[in-house]
């Protein structure tokens, strides 16, 4: 019995408003061990008020050698800025 | 790809680094650097891992329960810290079953400091606040490495470890205020860790090989000197505090320097304990392996049973 015990990703909410960040990575069984494993190794000190856990292999992750192509569009559309649009400088704040 | 793509790679990713742009597991990297990596990240773990053994040893006998539950806690933050150290080493590609067989086998190093034993309570004292001291001062740059998951995991270790030595400081400040054997005793614990925590640093700059490579990849903010020399100039007061001696007879406050003086390493006792001959190497290594093998039918029941669930969800659709 040499396989691998399959790995998760932890991700936490700190607290309510705040979003699930991503903390890093353990191996379970299941989803039960796997959020009770997140929890021991994880939120020791109170550092979550909820947690979510995710089989890796679930994950579809982009490539970073394709990330130009990917996100080469957007960083030609400047007119999505604020900035891009010239006003009066009499207008003060918009 | 050919030899000349490589080196514009290679050339991009030192830029990067020297830009202080982090490293994430899926860019290229040179091999060099993910095996350095897999290498430093993962002797840290185990590091972490073994390390919980010489306290483990004194947590039945702790003198009160505050102290239990605290060592209890220091203790179990150890083995937290492996497990943030592991999943950030296993982004590299290498599997936790192959790190565990390094360490067991032998071939993967840890921290020699470990390899002393620990005779008296003083010697939690003395631990938290000496060896987690050095610790930190070792850890603290390593929060702004360049390898992204090392660095998380490095402030995550970074904000638990203070309440390690500041519990072993406190536990050396009882000893020294209690009675002439407590205090004693706490003098006695000073004098078999004081050493070994300088070692622990790391060997001199002039004799250590990683270092230039390991200061360019950010792997290593200060060399093992200039850690040190820190240590030693942040520990000494401490010292003086606790009314204890350090054990060193040419230990001396140099102005001019601003910092202090120390007696010369016995460097040939660290390489020793480095190759398997201190006195606790092969118990740590028998009581990992004793640990890994005796908990096997846990690992093969909790198969067993994430099986049979799967089975019975199966059924019941």
């Amino acid at each position: 019995m040499s396989q691998e015990i399959p790995l998760w990703e932890v991700f936490i909410r700190s607290k309510n408003g705040l979003e699930h960040r991503h903390c890093g990575s353990l191996h379970a069984e299941d989803a039960e061990m796997a959020m009770n494993n997140a929890r021991d190794v994880y939120t020791r000190r109170n550092e979550g008020v909820s947690i979510w856990v995710v089989e890796s292999k679930n994950i579809t992750a982009s490539s970073p050698d394709d990330s130009g192509e990917l996100f080469e569009p957007a960083s030609d559309k400047v007119y999505r800025h604020p900035t891009f649009y010239e006003l009066p400088e009499e207008l003060k704040h918009m | 790809m050919s030899e000349a793509e490589i080196k514009s790679l290679e050339a991009q990713f030192d830029a990067k680094i020297a830009r202080d742009e982090k490293i994430e597991p899926k860019d290229w990297m040179p091999e060099k650097y993910r095996k350095t990596h897999i290498r430093q990240i993962s002797q840290h773990a185990h590091s972490e891992i073994v390390g919980m053994l010489p306290e483990g040893n004194w947590i039945t006998r702790a003198p009160s329960l505050r102290r239990k539950v605290a060592l209890l806690a220091k203790v179990q933050d150890e083995a937290g810290h492996g497990l943030y150290l592991y999943s950030a080493c296993e982004t590299l590609g290498v599997t936790r079953e192959q790190l565990y067989e390094d360490l067991h086998s032998g071939k993967a190093k840890y921290s020699s400091i470990f390899n002393y034993p620990t005779m008296t309570w003083a010697d939690m004292g003395a631990i938290g606040w000496l060896v987690d001291g050095a610790a930190i001062i070792n850890q603290v740059p390593l929060c702004s490495t360049s390898f992204g998951p090392y660095a998380r995991a490095m402030v995550r270790v970074c904000k638990e470890e203070s309440f390690h030595q500041r519990q072993g400081y406190e536990i050396m400040l009882s000893l020294c205020n209690g009675s002439e054997e407590q205090k004693e005793m706490a003098q006695d614990a000073l004098n078999r860790w004081w050493w070994p925590s300088l070692m622990m640093l790391g060997p001199t700059d002039a004799a250590s090989t990683h270092t230039e490579q390991s200061m360019k990849w950010k792997l290593k903010r200060k060399t093992n000197d200039e850690l040190r020399q820190q240590f030693i100039d942040q520990t000494v007061p401490q010292a003086e505090l606790l009314g204890l001696t350090i054990p060193d007879p040419d230990l001396k406050w140099n102005d001019e320097k601003g910092s202090y003086d120390f007696g010369e390493i016995d460097w040939d006792e660290f390489w020793q304990v480095v190759k398997g001959h201190g006195p606790m190497n092969k118990k740590r290594l028998d009581d990992r392996r004793n640990a890994w093998e005796n908990g096997a039918w846990v690992r093969e029941a909790a198969t067993a049973y994430a099986a049979k669930q799967k089975t019975q969800t199966a059924q019941a659709i």
